[in-house]
């Protein structure tokens, strides 16, 4: 089985489907041309040509606006927005424009599109390069939203989001690109959304996570287990809709359980998962629901202190298992 | 070796007592048969000499504090004396002071065991609380390994491991001495007093397998089926030479148009047949009158394996050709093996066919699908020999068994019905119709 | 150009059945049968010469909330239009989930838009980069007020369809009003339509009451964009003789003689002279037309009015298109 980076399974992927289906065409910021500042496009352009792989004008609001025109014209856009903290000025569209289209004209007009923007901090990018922004995206009905933790997960996880005739927002741990490498099958699959993967069964203790946290997170579980603390790290993957059976049925196994997440505590994706553990596996649990979560300041700080005190690593997720584990 | 005070049992029937006041202090010293406390129960209120001469080492059990007969409340020994640790359980031991505690009864009699003091638990959490309740776990019979000394999910599963549940025993205070005129119907039955003795206890080496949703509704819907209708079957048999011949001669003619022809959709035509002619059978019972129903719908019991079952109804089932009754058995069975039931399609039944003979089931007493007035279970087809015109010969038979609500029915009408079933299927036109 | 008889004809009698419909709305709402009502009245040669200049029904539209007469010169009927005024079940533009007048018209090839503004303008560019893309010949209208031409979207949409000479007209449908806000305090420029040489498209200003005019300015503009030269920009002048909407009191921003005023331009009554100065019609053939309309409306309120609502669960549906059942 080859090895791979996440990002070149996220390029394969979309190579795939731009092969699959001729209605399949990326839209972006220098996707075209230059192959995507992070490289995500490369060769696309070569091999598809300027109609497939289109570089749009600075302007995140059209990027997703036109888009949308064109998926209702028949095409499925793969939109690009270059990070994920430049896709305040589309939230309009997305918001209010994709996420409620099939709803508001009763079914007749559907938006198949897919919006990738690499998100998360850890890699020097300060306030405006490094944020988290799941949390307003997973409180919009009408959206899908997909977070792949590793190269076999993000290709058939791409796929599946270009086939899914649903607006998908699909963020990609950016710090992640080429720091996370596995096997990646050959072959025609998909990972479904709306389902997540038990990454590592343990008995003890279950983590939720996703992204980047879920890899740290499984780094600190092999730590514990040396410690002889059995932890089963759950990687939700698809964050809207979530697997609630999947969550459900690990904290029955386990009775405790923790949540991580890179972004803001308050009002964070992970509190949802908190509340639903609380709310539907209350006699199952051991003991308080924790989440662990970057800290309630306004981004990710630039000075590499600055930004370590901020971000979440293995040894952080470590000791907060530890903690729970005793309780 | 310090001496224990043991809350007395006073009274026959009485099982606990409150400590009103302390007459001595820790520290302070007292002499064998001095007043040591104050107990007030529902019979009596008295002093409680102490056992022994000495000092009061312990105070257990604060004023006020009401507590089981038999339970620890003090020490008294000498100064500076160590007082045995975890010490909440020990067995009772008879006293010649007075006044003495009931003598142990033979442990053939009722099994001995520990007076019961009550511990401060700490925080149970809800997981806990529930293995506890569904396993009937004592849990001041466990110890806690969690945070702060609490019980965790791991230390009362290990408890229920290694603990397989007993009976729950009486403490030996609660038993009168011979000759006493009133007894807990417990001890002379020889029986723990449990308030459940019907539920089903967990033995070693059983296992629980938890309720899907599906068997709690079957089995919701069963009981309070039995308990609203007075259920009565009578069963007849079928000769089914005619619908199987008109079967062989049109299946292949069936396939083509993508139906399978199977026995079912000639029952369902049966019964649709039968209801028309007596309509009272398609029918639900109110407490205004019998409300008869116009439109025929009839459920079709369905197997999911280990699942359970589920009823997907055939709507207007009396507009419906052969042809179409059917694909409408095929559709329906094959999404209901797939899950892929509307909900729309498990409602607004009128009568149900279940089709008990497929695992070779003969006949039996099916139950009614409320708020339905009958039900009929078609059981295996086979052959037997039968007498015809005083000859023996081989037929395809089956039993039929019309369970009705006998509020609705009575077993004349109910047995006109399904004699029309019967004569429907026996009287199959010719094939090629 | 030389306009038919019947076309003129035909043009008159779309624009007087959408100012009758229009008028009657305000009457339910005044009588407190219906909750709202946003108004075009005023507007009508403005969006009927510019539909009948497009080949309606392969043409495709992005219109906004003010386009009663446009989209009553595309198909809708008087009656679908009451059915949205009275939320009621069988409306086609979202089944009763969206306020009246948010159009959306499949079988029509009319986007479904929604309130914040301009966002429609974006789907338009959209749309016509598919129709590029795909090498269809159709155009696309889309329409705003000339307040929403303030918004960046707007911009984004129409540097886009000039980028790629996308088939798009943009017509500004100038009503000299947003809500209370006059348009010297919108714009710098004179006339919408001088944006467009900012972002390198054709702006023509055609007064919009004047319905011989907007055709012909719309029929260049189709024209241009049909064979592959591009976008334009037509700012249509008109004036709202209503208030913003049935919420709104514009006694408390113009005066009534400054309203009485522009009554004389009123596009009924030109284009009912200029039919009449030309022979096209008489008189009585005019009042036919009226008493035509006056039948077609009393029926389309009788039989909204006995409509059904919709059933409450239909809120649950559709929020993804998995859940559209087609037929």
């Amino acid at each position: 089985m080859p090895e791979m980076t996440l990002i070149d399974a996220i390029r394969q992927g979309m190579d795939e489907e731009l092969a699959r289906d001729p209605n399949v065409f990326i839209l972006g910021e220098d996707v075209g041309v230059r192959g995507g500042v992070f490289r995500a496009t490369m060769g696309l352009f070569a091999k598809y040509g300027p109609e497939r792989v289109m570089d749009s004008p600075l302007a995140e609001a059209s990027i997703i606006g036109v888009g949308i025109g064109a998926a209702m014209y028949g095409f499925r856009p793969i939109c690009e927005i270059q990070f994920a903290d430049f896709i305040h000025p589309a939230f309009n569209q997305i918001i209010n424009e994709a996420a409620k289209m099939c709803y508001r004209s009763n079914g007749d007009w559907t938006v198949p599109m897919v919006i990738r923007a690499p998100y998360g901090g850890g890699i020097g990018g300060g306030l405006y390069h490094s944020q988290s922004l799941e949390a307003f995206f997973t409180h919009t009905p009408g959206l899908k939203v997909v977070v792949p933790s590793n190269p076999r997960d993000a290709r058939g996880l791409i796929k599946s989001a270009v086939r899914d005739p649903n607006p998908v927002l699909f963020f990609e741990p950016k710090k992640g690109y080429r720091l996370i490498k596995g096997e990646v099958p050959e072959g025609e699959y998909l990972v479904p959304i709306g389902q997540a993967a038990v990454s590592r069964p343990g008995t003890d203790v279950s983590v939720f996570a996703y992204g980047m946290m879920h890899y740290y997170t499984l780094q600190a579980a092999e730590k514990l287990s040396a410690e002889g603390i059995s932890v089963e790290v759950v990687d939700l993957r698809t964050l809207y809709p979530v697997d609630r059976e999947s969550i459900l049925a690990s904290v029955r196994k386990t009775g405790k359980a923790l949540v991580v997440y890179e972004d803001n505590l308050t009002g964070g994706y992970g509190a949802e998962i908190a509340a639903l553990i609380g709310e539907l596996a209350f006699t199952d649990l051991d003991a308080p629901v924790r989440r662990l979560a970057g800290p309630d300041v306004p981004a990710v700080p630039f000075s590499h202190p600055l930004q370590d005190w901020f971000m979440l690593n293995p040894e952080k997720i470590a000791s907060a298992i530890r903690d729970l584990s005793k309780y | 070796m310090p001496t224990k005070v043991i809350m007395p049992q006073l009274g026959e029937s009485v099982v606990e007592g409150t400590v009103t006041r302390w007459m001595k202090k820790e520290g302070e010293t007292i002499l064998e048969f001095e007043a040591l406390l104050e107990v007030n129960t529902d019979k009596v209120d008295t002093e409680i000499p102490s056992p022994a001469s000495g000092t009061v080492l312990k105070l257990l059990v604060p004023d006020g504090m009401t507590v089981t007969a038999g339970t620890l409340l003090a020490w008294i020994g000498q100064p500076g004396e160590e007082i045995p640790a975890g010490d909440i359980g020990a067995a009772l031991t008879a006293h010649s002071a007075p006044p003495a505690p009931r003598q142990s009864v033979t442990a053939s009699a009722v099994p001995a065991v520990s007076p019961r003091s009550e511990r401060d638990l700490g925080f149970i959490s809800p997981v806990v609380a529930r293995i506890a309740r569904e396993n009937q776990v004592d849990l001041q019979q466990v110890t806690g390994t969690g945070q702060g000394g609490r019980i965790s999910r791991k230390d009362v599963l290990a408890f229920i491991e290694t603990h397989p549940t007993t009976v729950a025993s009486i403490p030996i205070w609660e038993t009168p001495a011979d000759g006493d005129l009133f007894r807990p119907t417990e001890l002379m039955f020889k029986t723990a007093p449990t308030e459940t003795s019907v539920l089903p206890v967990k033995g070693q080496g059983d296992q629980l397998i938890p309720h899907t949703t599906i068997r709690r509704s079957i089995a919701e819907h069963m009981l309070k089926s039995k308990t609203i209708s007075p259920h009565v079957t009578t069963v007849m048999e079928v000769d089914l030479s005619r619908v199987v011949a008109h079967r062989s001669a049109n299946k292949a003619a069936f396939a083509k148009d993508g139906a399978n022809l199977t026995y079912t959709a000639y029952f369902m035509a049966a019964i649709v047949a039968a209801l028309k002619v007596y309509p009272l059978v398609n029918s639900s019972w109110t407490d205004e009158g019998v409300l008869l129903h116009s439109a025929i719908n009839i459920g079709m019991a369905t197997s999911l394996g280990t699942d359970g079952l589920i009823v997907p109804v055939i709507k207007a089932a009396d507009g419906l050709s052969l042809l179409a009754l059917t694909r409408a058995v095929n559709d329906l069975a094959q999404r209901a093996r797939d899950r892929k039931l509307l909900p729309d399609e498990v409602k607004g039944g009128t009568f149900t066919l279940t089709n008990h003979g497929i695992s070779g089931s003969l006949f039996a007493t099916p139950i009614i699908n409320q708020p339905q007035c009958g039900i009929l279970g078609v059981g295996v087809v086979q052959k037997r020999a039968v007498v015809i015109n005083d000859a023996i010969a081989i037929r395809q038979m089956v039993y039929v068994s019309l369970t009705f609500d006998h509020r609705i029915l009575d077993g004349a009408s109910a047995d006109w019905f399904l004699a029309k079933v019967v004569d429907v299927l026996q009287n199959w036109a010719e094939p090629g119709i | 150009m030389e306009l038919s008889n019947d076309l003129l004809f035909d043009m008159y009698w779309t624009m007087l059945l959408a100012r009758r419909t229009d008028e009657r709305a305000w009457v339910l709402h005044r009588q407190g049968k219906i909750a709202f009502h946003i108004s075009g009245i005023g507007q009508e040669a403005a969006q009927v010469g510019a539909a009948f200049a497009l080949q309606r029904g392969e043409d495709w539209v992005s219109p906004y909330y003010r386009d009663l007469a446009l989209m009553l010169a595309l198909g809708l009927t008087p009656l679908e239009f009451m059915l949205s005024v009275m939320g009621k079940k069988g409306e086609p533009s979202s089944g009763a989930r969206q306020m009246p007048s948010h159009w959306g018209l499949r079988r029509a090839n009319v986007l479904s838009h929604s309130a914040p503004v301009a966002t429609q303008s974006l789907h338009a560019s959209g749309v016509g980069l598919a129709i590029k893309l795909r090498g269809d010949k159709k155009v696309v209208l889309t329409t705003i007020g000339e307040g929403s031409t303030s918004q960046g979207e707007w911009y984004e949409a129409v540097n886009w369809a000039a980028i790629h000479k996308l088939p798009v007209i943009f017509m500004v449908e100038n009503n000299s009003y947003a809500i209370s806000v006059p348009q010297d305090k919108q714009m710098a420029v004179p006339s919408s339509a001088d944006k467009a040489c900012g972002l390198g498209l054709p702006g023509i200003s055609v007064d919009g009451t004047d319905i011989v005019a907007v055709y012909e300015a719309m029929h260049t503009a189709v024209t241009r964009a049909r064979s592959g030269e591009g976008a334009t920009v037509i700012e249509a002048r008109a004036y709202r003789l209503t208030p913003h909407s049935s919420d709104d009191d514009d006694r408390a921003y113009r005066t009534r003689e400054e309203v009485e005023s522009h009554k004389k331009n009123d596009p009924i009554l030109l284009t009912r002279q200029m039919l009449l100065n030309k022979k096209i019609a008489t008189q009585k053939k005019l009042d036919e037309l009226e008493a035509r309309a006056q039948v077609e409306i009393e029926q389309a309120v009788a039989d909204a009015t006995a409509a059904p609502y919709p059933a409450p669960e239909e809120a649950l549906h559709p929020v993804y298109a998995e859940e559209v059942a087609r037929a």
